[in-house]
C-alpha cells in the first residue's frame, strides 16, 4: 500500500542519512584520531611528542560568574557534608564565581567526565593526569598567574605526572598514602602489614575491602616487591608481562577474601559500620569520617610501602571560565584553604605555609608534609605506559588499557 | 437535483498518505534516528579499538573485542551468572505473583480490586535506589532484619551476593509480573471454570488444564519484563551484590577506558533478549501487552 511503502522509504532514508553522518563525522575526526593514535604509538617507541595547547597568557581578570569543579570527595566542601567545613562559600563570596561541584570515585570516572566536557577544573591524580594531558583534555598552566605556587613544596613541582617536557600542567593539591584500616573491636592487635589482606590463610576471609579500580593492581605489585623480590619490581607502575601476571595471580588469590570492592568512600564506611568489612585499603578521609561517626577503626601505612596519590588541579582545555579557573586553583593552593582541605581529608598539604594555618599544630608532622623520607616508599598513582616508567628499555611494560582489561576480567 | 457541497481543499485531505506520514514523522524520527540510530552507532564502536595511551577511539575495523569476550572464561561465566539470575528472578516472581494475581482477580470482591491494584503499583512510585538501599540494610550480614529473623533457626543471613541480588530483583520487578497475570485472569470467563467443574475436574486439574493455558501469554508477557530488566541490571549488583558482577557491571567498568570492548559486551544481552522475544512472539504474549 502507498502509506506502508512511504513509511518504509522514510525509515530507510533516515537510517542512511544517519549512517552518512556517522561515516562523515568519522572521516573528519579520523585525521585527529589518527594523529592521536600515531602520537600514542610513537610514545611507545620514543619520548612522547609534546602535547599541544598553550597556557593562558593572563592577566587574571574578573570572574565569569561560574565554575564547574570536578573533585575527589572532600576536596571542594561547600558546607553540605558538614556545615562547619566549607571553603567554597568564602571563595564564591570573594570572587563572585558560583561553584558547581561534582565528585567522582575513581580516576577512570574523572577522565571520562573530563572527556565528556562541561567541567572547568579537575583534581586529577597521577593515573589520570597523563591521560588528560596526552588526550588534549587539559591545558598547560601559567604558574606566574598563580601566586600560591611559589610556596608549594619543591618535591611536588614539575614531577613526571604533572608536567611534560618542562611545561607544568597543574597546581599540586596535596598528597597521601593508601592506608590499611581495621575495625579495632574485632582486630585486637594493630595491623602494620598488607599480609592479612593477601594471605590465603587470613583470619579475615570474606571481610576484606579492596579498591575497585585497575590502579589497585599496583597495590598487589607493592606487596610483591616485599614478598617476592626475585620478580625485580622497582616501580609498581612499570610492570613487564611476567611481573604483571604475578600481580594478577596474587589478586585472584585475594578474591575469596574480599567482601566488597569499593569505589565510593561512603559505601566502604557503611560496610565497616555494618560489619561486612573488618579490614581494608582506604584513604585517611574515610578513616576520619568513620571515627567521627563513632565507628571503631584505625588506619596506618603498611610497612611494605603503599601506593599513594599526589593530586593536581588541572584546567580544562577550552574552558569558558578561565579567570574563575585560575582564581580557584590559586585559592585551593593558598595556605588557608590548603590547610583546611588537608585537615578535613587527611592528607599532607602542598603549600608549605599551610602548616602554620592548621588547627592541629602538629598536623604537618603527623602527615609528614615536608618529610621526604616518608614518601620514599609511597608510590604515587601514575599512568602505566608501554614505555617502562622505571626506564627499562629491554622490555615492554603493560600499558594502562591492559591494566583496565585485566581488572575487568578479574572482577567478572 | 444537484447539491454543491464545499469540498475541503487542504493538502492533507487530498493526499492522505502524507497526512499519515506527517503525523508519524516525529515518533518515527525518535524511534529510528535517536533510539535505533544511537544503538547502531554504539554497536558500530564494538568493531573499533582504543589507543593504548590516550584512550581515544581508533576507527579501524577489528574483531578483537568479540574475541576477547568469547575466549575469556571470566566473561563467559559472567554471562551464565547473569542469565541464571534473570531466570531465577523470573521464576520466583512468577511463584509469588500467581497466587497474588489470582486472589486479586478471582477471590477478592470487585469492590476491593482497584485498591489492590493500587497497592501493588505503589512500590513503583518509590525511587529505585531507595528500595535497593533498603534491601542493603535488611540483608546486612550481622544486624540486618533477615539475619535477625533467621537467627532463632540457627541460620545466618544470606549477606551480600548472588542470593541478595536475586531477592532484591524479585522484589523490584514483582509488580511487573503481577499486573499482566492479573489482566489475563480478569479476562478469563467464569463459564470456563463452571464448565470445567461440571465435567468433574478438581481445582488443581482446572488450574492446570484450563486456567494455565489461558493465562500463559500473560505469564510470558510478565516474564519479558522481569527477564530483560534483570539481564541488564547493574546497580543492584553494586549495592547488594558484594563482589558479584553482572554483565551490566562489566559494561559499566569498561566503557570508561575501552568503549569498544564495552559495546561488544553490550551486544550479548541485546542478542539474548532479541532471541527471547522472537521465541515469545509465537506464544501471542506480545499481542495483549
Amino acid at each position: 500500500m502507498h502509506t506502508k511503502r512511504l513509511l518504509k522509504i522514510a525509515a530507510i532514508g533516515s537510517a542512511v542519512a544517519m549512517l552518512a553522518a556517522a561515516c562523515g563525522g568519522s572521516s573528519s575526526s579520523s585525521s585527529s584520531s589518527a594523529g592521536g593514535a600515531s602520537g600514542g604509538a610513537s610514545a611507545a617507541a620514543s619520548a612522547a611528542p609534546a602535547p599541544g595547547g598553550t597556557a593562558y597568557a593572563g592577566p587574571v581578570g574578573t570572574g565569569e560568574g561560574q565554575l564547574n569543579v570536578l573533585a575527589w570527595p572532600g576536596y571542594a566542601e561547600n558546607g553540605s557534608t558538614d556545615p562547619a567545613v566549607d571553603w567554597v562559600t568564602p571563595f564564591e563570596k570573594e570572587t563572585g564565581c558560583k561553584v558547581n561541584v561534582k565528585t567522582f570515585g575513581t580516576s577512570d570516572e574523572a577522565v571520562k567526565l573530563m572527556q565528556g566536557g562541561g567541567w572547568d577544573v579537575v583534581s586529577a591524580s597521577g593515573d589520570a593526569t597523563l591521560r588528560l594531558i596526552y588526550g588534549d583534555t587539559v591545558q598547560p598552566i601559567n604558574t606566574d598567574l598563580v601566586p600560591s605556587y611559589a610556596d608549594i613544596f619543591p618535591d611536588l613541582k614539575m614531577q613526571k605526572f604533572n608536567s611534560v617536557n618542562g611545561v607544568a600542567y597543574g597546581i599540586p593539591h596535596g598528597r597521601g598514602a593508601n592506608l590499611i584500616m581495621w575495625n579495632t573491636d574485632k582486630v585486637k592487635q594493630p595491623l602494620d602489614s598488607w599480609a592479612p589482606m593477601f594471605d590465603a590463610n587470613s583470619p579475615y576471609k570474606g571481610q576484606v575491602s579492596a579498591y575497585d579500580s585497575p590502579i589497585y593492581i599496583a597495590d598487589a605489585a607493592v606487596y610483591l616487591m616485599a614478598t617476592k623480590p626475585e620478580l625485580g619490581i622497582k616501580d609498581p607502575y612499570a610492570l613487564d608481562q611476567t611481573q604483571f601476571d604475578a600481580a594478577i595471580a596474587l589478586l585472584n588469590e585475594q578474591k575469596p577474601l574480599i567482601s566488597e570492592y569499593w569505589s565510593d568512600a561512603l559505601k566502604q564506611e557503611a560496610g565497616f559500620k555494618a560489619g561486612s568489612n573488618t579490614i581494608g585499603t582506604t584513604w585517611q578521609y574515610t578513616a576520619n569520617l568513620a571515627k567521627s561517626d563513632g565507628i571503631p577503626v584505625d588506619a596506618t601505612k603498611a610497612k611494605e610501602g603503599a601506593t599513594g596519590w599526589s593530586d593536581t588541579w588541572m584546567i580544562a582545555k577550552d574552558t569558558p571560565n578561565i579567570n574563575c579557573a585560575y582564581k580557584w586553583v590559586d585559592w585551593i593552593a593558598s595556605p588557608s584553604a590548603n590547610a583546611q582541605v588537608a585537615e578535613w581529608f587527611g592528607e599532607a598539604p602542598s603549600n608549605a605555609k599551610a602548616c602554620a594555618e592548621t588547627s592541629d599544630k602538629a598536623f604537618c608532622e603527623t602527615y609528614h608534609a615536608g618529610d621526604t623520607a616518608y614518601w620514599k616508599d609511597v608510590y604515587y598513582w601514575n599512568t602505566p605506559t608501554a614505555n617502562c616508567l622505571d626506564g627499562r628499555t629491554d622490555v615492554k611494560c603493560v600499558p594502562y588499557s591492559e591494566w583496565a582489561t585485566a581488572w575487568s576480567a578479574l572482577r567478572a | 437535483m444537484t447539491t454543491t457541497t464545499a469540498t475541503p481543499r487542504g493538502f492533507g485531505y487530498r493526499h492522505p498518505q502524507f497526512r499519515l506520514a506527517g503525523l508519524l514523522a516525529a515518533p518515527m524520527a525518535w524511534l529510528v534516528v535517536v533510539y535505533l540510530g544511537s544503538l547502531f552507532a554504539l554497536f558500530l564502536t564494538a568493531f573499533w579499538t582504543v589507543d593504548d595511551f590516550t584512550g581515544q577511539l581508533v576507527r579501524t575495523f577489528t574483531l578483537k573485542n568479540f574475541q576477547q569476550v568469547f575466549t575469556n572464561t571470566a566473561y563467559l561465566s559472567t554471562v551464565v551468572r547473569t542469565v541464571s539470575i534473570a531466570l531465577l528472578v523470573t521464576l520466583f516472581a512468577l511463584v509469588l505473583a500467581l497466587p497474588l494475581a489470582f486472589f486479586m482477580a478471582r477471590v477478592a470482591s470487585p469492590r476491593w480490586r482497584p485498591l489492590l491494584v493500587a497497592l501493588v503499583l505503589t512500590p513503583l512510585w518509590a525511587s529505585y535506589l531507595v528500595k535497593v538501599y533498603a534491601w542493603r540494610a535488611m540483608l546486612q550480614p550481622e544486624n540486618g532484619v533477615i539475619a535477625w529473623f533467621l537467627q532463632p533457626f540457627g541460620l545466618s543471613g544470606p549477606g551480600y551476593g548472588f542470593v541478595g541480588i536475586v531477592v532484591t530483583l524479585t522484589y523490584l520487578w514483582l509488580p511487573y509480573m503481577v499486573l499482566p497475570i492479573y489482566a489475563g485472569l480478569t479476562r478469563l470467563p467464569n463459564s470456563m471454570l463452571d464448565a470445567s467443574a461440571d465435567l468433574g475436574a478438581s481445582g488443581g486439574r482446572t488450574f492446570r488444564s484450563v486456567v494455565m493455558p489461558i493465562i500463559f501469554p500473560s505469564i510470558v508477557a510478565g516474564s519479558v519484563f522481569t527477564f530483560s530488566l534483570s539481564l541488564g541490571d547493574y546497580i543492584t549488583a553494586q549495592i547488594v551484590g558484594g563482589k558479584i558482577t553482572m554483565l551490566g557491571n562489566v559494561v559499566q567498568t569498561t566503557y570508561v577506558t575501552n568503549l569498544p570492548f564495552a559495546a561488544a559486551v553490550a551486544t550479548i544481552p541485546v542478542v539474548i533478549v532479541l532471541l527471547y522475544l522472537l521465541a515469545v512472539r509465537r506464544s501471542g504474549a506480545l499481542d495483549n501487552l
